[in-house]
């Protein structure tokens, strides 16, 4: 008889994949916000220079997609079948459900990461759609930014988010990315087996503020664009 | 005369481990609040008995907190409200006259109904025997103070072993993981000169046999700890997970 079976598909080797995708995920996710910052400044073209730099990296746009592309799909994957496998876990419910409250950090963040995650997950694609593969050059977005003239993201990001149902939905999303990460960033920890009675709490507290912010700013965005216009 | 309560509780009945169960309704008064709560459940027997029904079926053996055999879900959560204790040292004090108490069995796909409250927790054994030993050829005793263990690692490792294998964290987490118990298994010999021969071995062995039994994954709610009636913190379960991942990388 083998000893056990593969680590990434053992119930402790799935949190560890899940757990350290998403931690670079919440990097990824800081980096993004930082980036949309700059959507604040009176003037476009900042906005616009930083989208196109982006765009005109090459090769190396790639390499960062790609494995953008990997610890979404790990994370989702490690998701949905830890999901599987805790319902089959579970078959019958309790009739009564309680919570034991004391030390237990079950909350409604922590038993809804699977749908918080599925529906960012929708969310996500929606988003790249509008975005990334949305209106360009070809379609009239274009600006003249020095010697060249480049797609005009920001006038996109901000005719978007004139419609109500479009900054509705991100502010609502947000506001689950906020959930998500509440228990999600303390919970990557633990997975990857980093407890530690002195700094856990200080983990766990962390988590709730940097879920706050990155809600906050990412919703903050598309709510000041559809008030003041991008103006 | 001390205070008498009269409850309803509701009580999982099931005949076998493939019949349907439902929640069935009882009546009982007269209840002292110095009895425990497995009295409760004797009294109730009583009354089925002089009526010629079947009696609930529960599991319990010392009834002083120590043993870890009685198991019931008491109003959604294991052991009853109050923390660090099991079912039998839950007094009825805790609850109030003309309450409704809900009894259900640990729910689990890994530990199957035999009847009404009880189930099989075979599969705890299962990962014992997977690993969850030291084998060591027994002899004279030692001397004392041969092998020294700082202060600090032998509280960890007590605190550890102070697992009695109740299985209320597989009851209350959501997913239905044993991660608590075998998180306290494994750790419990981390600490100790005596557990290193082994060390690797068994947390990949335990762990396959966990999976293999299959218990849910850990998405660190720690409701196990909350309602562990020895406290094992989930500390424990972030060992494991180091102790796994160490022995999976370092393994010949």
């Amino acid at each position: 008889m083998p000893d056990h079976s593969p680590v990434a598909l053992s119930t402790i080797g799935k949190k560890i994949l899940m757990g350290a995708t998403g931690l670079a995920l919440v990097g990824f996710v800081i980096v993004h916000l930082a980036g949309n910052l700059l959507l604040l400044s009176p003037n476009p073209d900042h906005f616009n220079r930083y989208a196109h730099t982006l765009e005109s990296m090459g090769a190396l746009l790639y390499v960062a997609e790609a494995g953008l592309v990997f610890l979404f799909l790990a994370h989702i994957y490690s998701g949905i079948t830890v999901y599987w496998c805790n319902r089959r876990a579970r078959p019958q419910s309790y009739k009564k459900s309680g919570r034991a409250g004391g030390v237990s950090r079950k909350s409604s963040s922590s038993t809804s990461m699977i749908w918080t995650g599925l529906i960012l997950f929708a969310f996500l694609i929606w988003h790249l759609w509008e975005f990334k593969y949305g209106a360009g050059v070809e379609q009239g977005y274009a600006v003249q930014l020095g010697s060249e003239v480049v797609r005009d993201l920001h006038r996109l990001v901000v005719e978007s988010f004139q419609k109500e149902y479009v900054t509705l939905l991100y502010v609502l999303v947000m506001i689950l990315l906020g959930f998500h990460l509440r228990h999600g960033f303390w919970s990557a920890f633990q997975s990857l087996g980093l407890y530690h009675p002195r700094y856990t709490g200080l983990i766990y507290g962390s988590g709730v503020v940097l879920a706050v912010l990155l809600a906050v700013g990412f919703l903050f965005i598309p709510v000041w664009i559809y008030f003041l216009g991008g103006g | 005369m001390a205070e008498l309560l009269t409850l309803r509780l509701r009580v999982w009945r099931q005949e076998s481990e493939t019949a349907p169960g439902k929640l069935v309704d009882y009546h009982v008064d007269g209840i002292s609040v110095d009895m425990s709560f497995l009295e409760l459940l004797d009294v109730l027997n009583e009354q089925l008995i002089h009526k010629g029904d079947d009696p609930v079926e529960f599991d319990s053996d010392c009834r002083e907190g120590i043993c870890g055999t009685c198991g019931l879900v008491i109003n959604g959560v294991a052991h009853g409200p109050l923390p660090g204790i099991t079912c039998c040292q839950l007094h009825m004090r805790h609850f109030k006259d003309g309450d409704t108490i809900t009894i259900e069995p640990w729910r689990s796909a890994a530990f199957p109904i035999i009847r009404d409250l009880v189930v099989d927790r075979d599969a705890f054994d299962r990962i014992i025997a997977a690993g969850g030993y030291v084998a060591t050829n027994t002899g004279a005793a030692p001397d004392a103070n041969a092998l020294p263990i700082a202060k600090n690692d032998a509280d960890l490792a007590m605190d550890a072993s102070s697992c009695i294998g109740c299985g209320a964290c597989v009851a209350s987490c959501p997913n239905g993981s044993a991660a608590l118990f075998v998180g306290a298994k494994i750790s419990q010999y981390t600490f100790l000169p005596q557990g290193q021969p082994e060390r690797r071995r068994r947390a990949l062995r335990m762990v396959a046999q966990m999976d293999r039994e299959g218990f849910g994954n850990c998405s660190n709610h720690a409701e196990c700890e909350a309602v562990c009636p020895k406290d094992i913190s989930i500390s424990n379960i972030a060992r494991m997970r180091r102790e796994y991942l160490k022995a999976s990388l370092l393994r010949e």
